[in-house]
């Protein structure tokens, strides 16, 4: 890391610490929404980013882990320190059925990601007929005081949710810094690239690809129990759908897969532009239904046809910060 | 469960899983022969069924079987371009920058359609949806075998486009030796564009037939977009009969996971037998090893 990085780094780290000093709660609850997504992009960058496979249903591994924590908590008022266990218990094992699966049959490429969306969609609808978990009429969690903080059950303040998603966030940007540097990180890009060179060099790809998706779905169990504590409400029409996995997924590949600054810039990018759009049309008065989505594909499309490898990359040669 | 009952919903599953079978043909002519996977392929069926609503409801009053003529010609001209214009340098980009490209295509569909029509649900009404033949104690809707001959009608002339016309066999070598098709001198891009337009084409014709079955409504469109792909994966992507085939498949067992379980879990043994058929036969039931 250069010199020039580590500063902006740092200048980056202290805003983000400082902000619910300042900020109105609107913008607390945008900034949380962001490192929220940015902390699931990059569980999601650690599959595809590192290792290469195209994950499509990462909703499933959302769903899974909030479900989980979330009905430990509702039915047993277990909360959510011993929940996550159980979320990653469960999410890992749902990422290595579909990793040895996939793998073991050779299945790539498009037709792993189509395995992915099958998989999200079948627990969606599986989930639809749980009455464990309140079927289609959805899980509720009492709503938390706003004015004390309960750490043991994670009911708090907004500012406590900003600062649990920052630690998050922070912590995986950290890990994946250093898995980049490490073996697994030379590894993952070596099967990348060419798999079969990969083999051939003697890597075992099965084993290494299986690493990337248990720590991804385990990463993203983890954003699971926070949507859990933080919305408090939990259907499977909304958290195992396709547009959250799309939603997920959008933020890396528009700041940059496989760079490290990708997820969290793309995340801030889309978070603010969908907001601005709001306002922007809100403002001129053309509030139809539809319309600020249509503005959305729009800028979706132009960003992906002239930045095909993300806005990151060419952001961070204006900067002088790329390597 | 009576028998004739049975009989019913599996005949009725047959029908409308011809119609599914040719908006899962479109996908997977785009597919075998472009490589692109067209996510955005529900989205353009259900732009289709608008379409067919519209010029029903026009001082024209087009039936569906009519405004199917102008339909898939209007959708041809739209695949021809899209692919000539937007898709086309994506084609050696890696799959999840196509991914995005043709997704950002499908949310503007989606939105576009909500904002012209709202939020609900259209449909079409001509006295044949009510009408049934008897044979015996099975009935069968008119609507639904209109639509299914149709379908077939329109595959079977894509078969023999692609068996014995030119331009169909340029495209099947396009498909099978990219460089060798450059190399004799093919204009492969436009090819490429041709047969996404062919590809339109087919959706279109399936959408002016699903209107007469169901109703429709813009959040319909990612729902038949999975629906296309759970179809040409069962039955082997980039295979046309595999395509046929499949949707007959998941036509029958929607049917019947409605008839015996709950018609809410229906796409549920789609998804099922999706996942092991890219388990135990990943190139799908018709399809060729690679």
């Amino acid at each position: 890391v250069n010199r020039r990085a580590a500063i902006l780094l740092a200048v980056l780290g202290v805003a983000l610490a400082a902000l619910p000093g300042f900020a109105s709660a609107y913008v607390l609850s945008v900034a949380t929404l962001i490192l929220f997504l940015a902390y699931t992009g990059q569980a999601w960058n650690v599959m595809m980013g590192f290792a290469g496979q195209l994950s499509l249903g990462h909703s499933l591994y959302v769903g899974v882990g909030a479900y989980a924590a979330a009905g430990l908590f509702f039915h047993f008022g277990i909360g959510p320190w011993a929940g996550v266990w159980l979320a990653i218990v469960l999410c890992t094992a749902f990422g290595a059925a579909i990793g040895f699966l996939a793998f073991r049959f050779g299945i790539s490429g498009v037709y792993f990601a189509l395995l992915t969306i099958a998989f999200a969609e079948f627990t969606r609808i599986g989930f639809d007929h749980l009455d464990w978990t309140g079927g289609p009429g959805g899980l509720f969690i009492k709503v938390a005081q706003r004015d004390q903080i309960d750490l043991a059950n994670f009911r708090g303040p907004p500012a406590m949710y900003y600062y649990a998603m920052l630690v998050l966030a922070a912590g995986a940007f950290g890990l994946c810094a250093a898995l980049l540097r490490s073996r697994a990180g030379y590894y993952w890009r070596a099967i990348r690239e060419n798999e079969e060179a990969a083999q051939a060099l003697g890597i075992n790809t099965f084993r290494w690809k299986m690493a990337a998706v248990l720590l991804s779905s385990a990463m993203t169990a983890v954003s699971g129990v926070f949507f859990a504590f933080y919305y408090n409400n939990l259907f499977p029409e909304q958290i195992f759908h396709i547009s959250r996995s799309i939603e997920i997924i959008l933020g890396p590949i528009i700041g940059g897969v496989g760079t490290l600054f990708g997820p969290i810039l793309g995340a801030a990018v889309l978070t603010i532009l969908a907001d601005g759009i709001t306002e922007v049309l809100a403002a001129l008065g053309w509030e139809i239904p539809g319309i600020k989505q249509v503005f959305y594909g729009v800028v979706l499309l132009v960003v992906i046809m002239f930045l095909p490898h993300g806005i990151w990359p060419t952001l961070a040669r204006r900067l002088g910060v790329a390597k | 469960m009576p028998i004739d009952l049975v009989a019913n919903v599996v005949i009725s599953g047959v029908l409308t899983g011809l119609v599914y079978g040719l908006m899962a043909l479109g996908l997977s002519v785009i597919f075998g022969v472009v490589r692109v996977v067209n996510f955005a392929h529900g989205e353009m069926m259900t732009i289709a069924m608008y379409a067919t609503v519209a010029l029903f409801a026009s001082p024209l009053k087009l039936d569906p079987f009519v405004a199917l003529l102008p339909v898939a010609a209007v959708f041809f001209v739209f695949g021809y371009l899209l692919q000539a214009s937007l898709i086309n340098p994506f084609i050696t980009r890696p799959e999840h920058s196509q991914f995005m490209l043709v997704l950002a295509i499908a949310i503007i569909m989606v939105n576009g359609l909500l904002m012209i029509f709202g939020p609900d649900a259209r449909n079409v009404q001509v006295d044949y949806q009510l009408e049934s033949f008897a044979l015996g104690p099975i009935l069968v809707d008119k609507a639904r075998l209109y639509a299914a001959f149709t379908a077939l009608a329109v595959s079977a002339g894509l078969f023999a486009f692609f068996k014995f016309a030119r331009i169909g066999k340029a495209i099947r070598a396009c498909a099978d030796n990219y460089l060798g098709a450059r190399v004799v001198g093919l204009d492969v891009k436009r090819y490429y564009a041709f047969t996404f337009g062919l590809g339109s084409a087919c959706v279109a014709v399936a959408g002016c037939m699903m209107i007469l079955l169901v109703d429709v409504t813009p959040a319909l469109g990612p729902a038949y977009t999975l629906l296309a792909f759970v179809i040409v994966i069962v039955g082997g992507l980039g295979s046309m009969g595999g395509a046929l085939l499949g949707g007959v498949l998941i036509g029958v067992s929607e049917a019947l996971a409605g008839l015996f379980i709950t018609p809410s879990a229906k796409s549920m043994f789609s998804f099922g037998l999706l996942i092991l058929v890219l388990l135990f036969r990943p190139q799908g039931l018709l399809g060729r090893k690679s």
